[in-house]
């Protein structure tokens, strides 16, 4: 192996934060023109390797050499003028700039001294056309989705991109087209000689793109390993410490269906955005939601939830019809909605694990009726331990969490609140594999005690592991729906394509 | 093109224009090029001191010292000027103690992560403290600069008249938009307003930025404290009580965001005719007391808050 091409070289590298050592030692070296996978469990300090590189975060022992010199950079500011340009885990761009003030923020064009508009909005355009996205790049970045922001992100830190491209997790809320021309853009900067760290969650991913691989556990590095080398399961259990262990489950036919106590019932019902569509879901009863990004599953949560109004048609729970006009109404009619976008409409930053997880279930029996200490702590223990959150105790601040953990703390708050319908958002976003599968479990579990549920997924192999039932939506409408043993990653596929 | 960001922006130049055509309307006299070039002379110092705090509230913070900053420039001046000083290199003094004054605020609430309402009350009550050791008295400026600028301007038809105070309110208002908007700096400044975290990480320099934005404040409330010495002809410390609320106020019924991140310089112009309007009004009336412009710009304030939360929340 040489070492001329070494482009950045991270030695001994230590990162403690208060009662949890979360880098320990990690080497870790990239390449000129190599996709480097950076992998590990939740939790297992990626993020903080990260901003340990790129300046966010003070490294506490350790060395960076980027191209033969020593570099501390203080904030990433610095870190961008070193040519390493990155895109970080949440979604960081600013809500009230516009779109193209977004991808150029720091670097914007200039004519006579002055920002020229007219030419960062044209670069804009035809920096997005690029991604397939065609959007009015002069409004404001609130007005797009989760998605959207995501590759905007992508776009500008790729733009930036001088000698080091990090993306920690980019494709978490991206469809297969989008992760496939992010792909071929990664592809191409990999030739140019630019060396690329790549942090996912999706293990067929890593293999698409990826020339080497390091692992992490725990916050020490397992190893590096050559992509071409290494096989699935010994990747798996590498990250994990253990092999994996698949459940299969039976699933709820449609005969079965008709005898069983029906939970939702949504009769032609359309909103502003959403055609007048048909959808069940009957006690015990994983329903899964498929289909592209803006394709309206997000928007059929909101429907049903109550967060928009029903236009015509009607919505029944156990049979009565449901007019929310706000959402605790919702949730105390025994539903419970886990949204799509963490940041925005699910954490409260400050408050702990503890106070986080039992938020909705204090909001559902009132604020008068306390539940006590001593059943809030069992209730996080439980579920800390059940959903195999990485925390050293349950009142740290959710916001001192790594990103896929508080996806699951979101996730406990939800299933704490003991509800009858649970309507799921992307709930395993960003989501290791390991604890994907006890969440799967988990659910499961929960179905058999008579909950139903509705979730809205990107991840085709998920549906197909534990959805009874699959709706397709295409295009603001419902175009198919799948079924007990139909169930498959190509039918549904199919469907979403319009075959 | 009528652009869904600019609302707050239409709404308040609207509702300018309304309230001028009301008096227009009702009093013989008000609807004149007089009136309005008056409410420019009037309020050109609040005008400058309204766009420091318009960069200030956008940032995401409040600078509560600008009032006190007035005075303590008015009482230095005429501490200078009364050893002999001209006028010209007293200006250059105060601007630049002004600017290190914010600037020293700024590193405050970045370095020490502190509430910058805490910082610039603080700041409030050190510089009109200073002020009135220096002076307790209303200190006299005579010099015959003062005569010459004061007197300097142009008449225009129907006896209006454009003065140097507001020459120098409109030149910094005109550079304040260009500040705002077409440099890197404005998009900084409306980036800490709109989340901070996510600025740091996208690379903006956020002490830089943050250290910047208070000085820039304080230099502003310097050149409003010597533009307000063109009236007074004093440097009194007692000058100027209360003008950081009235500066709120303004960028406020201006359409900016309180919370950060969202609004316009020149809608903090419209703000402060819209306040002037008011005064004018009420003093054409004759009947109603002056506390009356208080309560409109009290019920004004009332109501574009209620309208940002409305706007914010959809
Ligand atoms: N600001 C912080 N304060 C305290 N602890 C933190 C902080 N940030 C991260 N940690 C802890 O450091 C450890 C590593 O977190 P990190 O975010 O690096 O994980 P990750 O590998 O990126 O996980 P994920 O796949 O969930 O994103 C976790 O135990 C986390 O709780
Ligand atoms: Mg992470």
């Amino acid at each position: 192996m040489t070492t001329d091409n070494t482009l950045l070289a991270l030695r001994g590298v230590d990162k403690v934060f208060p009662g949890v050592k979360a880098l320990n030692g990690v080497d870790f070296t990239l390449r000129k023109g190599e996709i480097h996978a950076l992998l590990g469990e939740n939790g297992a300090g990626k993020s903080t390797l990260i901003k340990v590189m790129t300046g966010v975060y003070r490294r506490d022992g350790g060395q960076i050499v980027l191209a033969d010199d020593e570099i501390s950079p203080a904030n990433t500011g610095e870190a961008q003028n070193l040519g390493i340009s990155t895109v970080y885990q949440e979604v960081n761009l600013l809500p009230n700039l516009s779109v193209a003030q977004n991808l150029y923020l720091g670097r914007e064009p200039m004519r006579f001294g002055l920002i020229h508009w007219r030419k960062m909005n044209r670069d804009a355009r035809e920096l997005l056309a690029g991604y397939d996205l065609d959007i009015d790049v002069t409004a404001p970045l609130t007005t797009y989705s989760v998605a959207i922001q995501q590759l905007i992100a992508i776009a500008r830190g790729v733009a930036m991109s001088a000698k080091v491209l990090i993306l920690d997790e980019p494709t978490a809320s991206l469809d297969a087209d989008e992760v496939a021309s992010l792909f071929n853009i990664m592809r191409e900067l990999r030739d140019k000689g630019i060396g690329i760290v790549f942090v996912t969650h999706f293990l067929d991913q890593v293999y698409a793109v990826c020339d080497r691989i390091t692992i992490l556990r725990n916050g020490t590095l397992v190893g590096e390993y050559d992509a071409a080398t290494l096989t699935q399961q010994q990747l798996v259990s590498h990250m994990l410490g253990k092999e994996l262990e698949k459940a299969v489950h039976e699933k709820v036919d449609h005969a079965e269906e008709q005898n069983r106590e029906k939970l939702l019932e949504v009769h032609s019902a359309s909103s502003d955005v959403l055609q007048p569509l048909n959808v069940s879901v009957c006690a015990g009863q994983v329903v899964g939601l498929a289909g592209l990004l803006g394709s309206g599953r997000t928007e059929l949560c909101r429907l049903v939830f109550g967060l928009d109004a029903v236009k015509e048609g009607e919505v029944k729970l156990s049979g009565n019809p449901i007019k929310f006009t706000n959402t605790r109404q919702a949730v105390l009619a025994g539903m419970g909605l886990c949204p799509e976008d963490r940041k925005r409409d699910g954490i409260f930053g400050p408050m702990s694990i503890r106070e986080n997880m039992i938020m909705a279930l204090q909001n559902k029996r009132g604020w008068w009726r306390y539940i006590p200490m001593k059943k809030q702590r069992e209730l996080a223990e439980h579920y800390v331990k059940a959903l195999r959150i990485a925390t050293s105790d349950i009142e740290k601040p959710i916001n001192q969490l790594s990103g896929g953990n508080q996806q699951k703390v979101i996730l406990a708050r939800w299933l704490a609140s003991e509800p009858h319908l649970l309507l799921l958002d992307e709930p395993t976003r960003g989501i290791d594999v390991g604890a994907h599968a006890e969440i799967i479990q988990l659910i499961r579990k929960l179905c058999e005690d008579g909950l139903g549920l509705l979730v809205a997924s990107s991840e085709l192999e998920e549906l197909v592991e534990f959805a009874d039932k699959v709706v397709v939506m295409r295009d603001r409408r419902k175009v198919a729906e799948v079924s007990g043993s139909d169930i498959s990653q190509q039918n549904i596929m199919q469907a979403i394509a319009g075959q | 093109m009528l652009h869904k960001k600019f609302l707050p922006l239409y709404v308040t130049s609207l509702l300018f224009a309304l309230l001028f055509l009301a008096g227009s309307i009702q009093f013989e006299n008000f609807g004149t090029l007089r009136v309005f070039m008056n409410l420019f002379t009037d309020n050109a110092f609040l005008i400058i001191v309204a766009i420091g705090m318009t960069f200030v509230i956008l940032s995401g913070g409040i600078d509560l010292s600008v009032g006190s900053t007035i005075a303590l420039s008015g009482v230095i001046i005429g501490v200078l000027l009364e050893a002999g000083w001209h006028p010209l290199p007293a200006f250059a003094v105060v601007l630049v103690l002004g600017t290190l004054f914010g600037a020293v605020m700024g590193a405050i609430i970045h370095y020490y992560q502190l509430q910058p309402f805490i910082v610039t009350l603080a700041g409030m009550f050190f510089a009109r403290g200073l002020s009135s050791v220096i002076s307790e008295e209303s200190i006299p400026i005579m010099h015959e600069f003062y005569d010459d600028v004061a007197m300097f301007g142009f008449e225009l038809p129907g006896g209006a008249w454009l003065g140097s105070s507001t020459i120098i309110a409109l030149t910094v208002l005109v550079l304040a938009v260009m500040l705002a908007n077409f440099t890197r700096f404005g998009g900084r400044v409306y980036g800490l307003g709109g989340d901070t975290h996510s600025a740091a990480l996208m690379g903006v320099p956020i002490a830089r930025t943050t250290i910047a934005v208070y000085a820039l404040s304080s230099f502003l409330a310097a050149l409003a404290g010597i533009v307000f010495s063109f009236y007074t002809f004093s440097g009194y410390s007692l000058a100027a009580v209360g003008v950081e609320l009235d500066a709120i106020a303004a960028v406020v019924i201006g359409g900016t965001l309180l919370t950060g991140g969202y609004g316009y310089v020149v809608g903090t112009l419209f703000g402060v005719l819209i306040m002037g309007v008011v005064q004018t009004y009420i003093s054409f009336d004759g009947t109603l007391s002056s506390w009356w412009t208080k309560i409109v710009i009290g019920l004004l304030l009332f109501i574009f808050i209620a309208m940002q939360r409305f706007l914010v929340r959809r």
